[in-house]
């Protein structure tokens, strides 16, 4: 299987140190290990206690949402001039941490980084969970949710169609494409180990459940075949996918014409970030789950390290990104643009600004450091901070753009609402609660894909 | 070498003595390398309708049983043109034919426009056309199987490997098939029936 092209990687004296994964592993340890902590492990205490947490905080978005469509979206704090709040900042948050899943599972395949391996079922679902969340917002935001499918055009009594002109539509095919297309990516990347564990199951009803859903896969060398080719393909059409899909949710702000949004570094330094943001979650994730599940022979600090690097050189570029704003606004001449930075910088929320500045371009300079990136309760805290670096980030495109724009008659103040938060902290419950449900009842590595990286998985001829 | 139901069936009442169809003969292989110098002395030999079963895609498995062309980019291509010519094919009838409205002044047919949805509708589409392909080009679901049949088929999706000769081959005679599946280091070698 490893041919010499796939390999140059291993060499280099950072890598002969660290191995992609725990060299005494075989076939039958790697599906043991995974798949008892599905279908062997007593589910742990703790394991209920994190759910349990989750899932109240999941009530709490629900009852959020009840009042918000009973009362209306004048439960946020959002009013003119700001009318896009937290609640549209949270999609753009919640959607960029999806990018790192996609680009884990397709990106890092096609460039044949094999370490993906061990992670990218893990971010896949990330993706998939924070994508769920995403969409809630905007069909919130509408103010009849119940509505939301006049989004998509249909024939309808009322004789009209779309306006296909507004990034606001281009947004909508595009979340709803990329959600689709990250669940089918999901899906069949797990069809192989559906069977692995309806085999290994013992109890009849698993035995059922994941053989219903392995859909009669027996490892045939046709199907490995045509599989393979698909799954390739799945990621040759997902990688310019995810590259749109945060392109054209930048564009939701580009293309208005408010001071601060009219800028055409925007649809690159969306992406940058949304991975910069998404690599920080997976780290925040991953981390402590690896100590919980004893996978440390799967996950290697070789992944960490790789991962603090792909935050770097990300950070890097949304550090262009934050100067190329604040030269924009200069070079342009415009009295608006310039007035736009300097109140960034110095109007009602400039901490906001120095907050972000704090999180998102100094922090991740302690990644260049070794030490530091070898130091997990570090790295997780510089995980932790970037997360909210990158909050802070849509808040201040989002808010401080608006408060002040052309006319200072129309200025404003936004102040978020109990709301506001109750919705933002339920729906980080009810990503937590997807994601505990995942790691109980699905293989959260994937088990054919590490048995191909094993080195008893080479063909001797 | 008789089948090894032969001995069952002479105990049976005559009414009852009925062969199930042969699927083919098994062998169960320790490791891939051993699986694909199967597989190939068996292609080598002239056997056609021979199957590797493995927990992992192998490359040289697809290629060792002579299967290494799919018809799937071809399906993928063209879920590709139909999602971009639908999407925007579909924009341009709807705000160019059906219902042109005035918005800023701009084109009726303001294709710059069109581009992302054309782009999602082109990757959705695509995206079916690989999965929904790569199902039905494999037949699944398909919940039943002869191959299940075989004795710790259950390790196919663990660490074991499989090479399997169907009876439908041309150049099948269960003997030799046997006698053949022994000499390249099987740990067993069984019938499968349908």
């Amino acid at each position: 299987m490893q041919d010499e092209e796939q390999k140059p990687y291993i060499e280099g004296p950072m890598h002969s140190t660290t191995p992609m994964i725990d060299p005494g592993l075989t076939f039958a340890s790697v599906t043991d290990k995974i798949s008892s902590i599905v279908l062997k492990r007593k589910t742990s205490l703790a394991w209920f206690f994190g759910f349990a947490i989750s899932f109240a905080l999941f009530q709490l978005m629900l009852l959020t949402m009840t009042n918000l469509v009973f009362v209306g979206i004048g439960l946020w704090g959002v009013n003119v001039p700001v009318a896009w709040g937290v609640a549209i900042l949270n999609f753009v948050w919640w959607i960029g941490i999806g990018h790192a899943g996609t680009l884990i599972s397709a990106i890092l395949l096609l460039l044949r980084q094999r370490w993906r391996t061990s992670i990218n079922r893990f971010a896949e679902a990330m993706t998939l969970f924070a994508v769920a969340q995403a969409g809630m917002y905007p069909i919130f935001h509408l103010g009849r949710p119940w509505l939301a499918y006049w989004l998509f055009p249909y024939p309808n009594t009322m004789g009209i169609w779309p306006q296909f002109r507004s990034p606001l539509m281009w947004d909508v095919f595009a979340v709803s494409t990329y959600a689709t297309v990250s669940a089918m990516f999901w899906f069949v990347g797990l069809i192989p180990d559906f069977a692995t564990l309806r085999d290994r199951a013992r109890s009849k009803p698993f035995q059922m459940v994941y053989g219903l859903l392995a859909m009669g896969w027996r490892g045939s060398a046709r199907h490995w075949h045509r599989y393979e080719m698909a799954y390739l393909l799945l990621a040759g059409l997902a990688t310019p996918l995810v590259l749109s899909v945060h392109t054209i949710v930048s564009f939701d702000f580009a293309v208005g014409i408010i001071p601060g949004w009219h800028a055409t570094i925007f649809p690159p330094y969306f992406v940058a970030g949304a991975i910069y943001a998404g690599f920080a979650m997976v780290l925040l994730l991953t981390i402590p789950l690896r100590r919980f599940y004893g996978l440390e022979g799967f996950i290697t600090m070789r992944h960490m390290h790789n991962m603090a690097k792909v935050m770097l050189a990300t950070g890097l570029i949304v550090g262009y990104g934050y100067m190329m704003e604040a030269f924009f606004g200069w070079y342009s001449g415009n009295k608006y643009e310039r007035f736009m930075i300097w109140n960034r910088m110095h109007g009602p929320y400039h901490l906001y600004y120095w907050a972000l500045i704090l999180c998102n371009i100094v922090t991740p300079q302690f990644l260049w450091v070794k030490k530091i990136r070898s130091n997990l309760l570090l790295l997780w805290i510089i995980s932790f901070v970037i997360s909210i670096g990158m909050w802070l980030e849509r808040f201040v495109i989002v808010v401080t753009s608006l408060h002040r724009d052309y006319l200072p008659s129309s200025w404003g103040m936004y102040q978020p609402t109990q709301w506001d938060w109750g919705m933002f902290i339920g729906s980080i419950g009810f990503f937590l609660t997807l994601l505990f449900l995942f790691i109980r009842f699905l293989p959260m590595i994937s088990i054919f894909e590490m048995r191909t990286i094993l080195p008893e998985a080479e063909v001797e001829e | 070498m008789d089948r090894e139901h032969d001995n069952v069936e002479q105990s049976l009442p005559v009414h009852r003595r009925h062969v199930p169809p042969l699927y083919g003969v098994m062998a169960e292989f320790e490791s891939p390398s051993d699986l694909v110098a199967a597989a190939r002395r068996v292609y080598s030999l002239g056997y056609r309708r021979i199957n590797g079963y493995s927990p992992y895609p192998i490359e040289e498995l697809s290629e060792a049983i002579g299967f290494t062309h799919t018809s799937l980019p071809l399906i993928v291509f063209i879920g590709g043109l139909v999602g971009g010519l639908s999407g925007f094919f579909m924009q341009y009838w709807m705000e160019v034919i059906d219902y042109p409205l005035n918005v800023g002044g701009k084109p009726f047919n303001s294709w710059p426009a069109f581009v992302p949805i054309t782009f999602e509708m082109t990757v959705l589409f695509a995206a079916f056309a690989a999965v929904l392909g790569m199902l039905v080009l494999n037949k699944l679901p398909q919940p039943y199987h002869p191959v299940f049949n075989a004795p710790n088929f259950v390790l196919a999706t663990r660490d074991r490997f499989f090479l399997a000769i169907e009876a439908n081959d041309p150049k099948f005679n269960h003997a030799e098939v046997v006698d053949l599946l022994k000499s390249l280091d099987a740990l067993e070698v069984n019938d499968v029936e349908v």
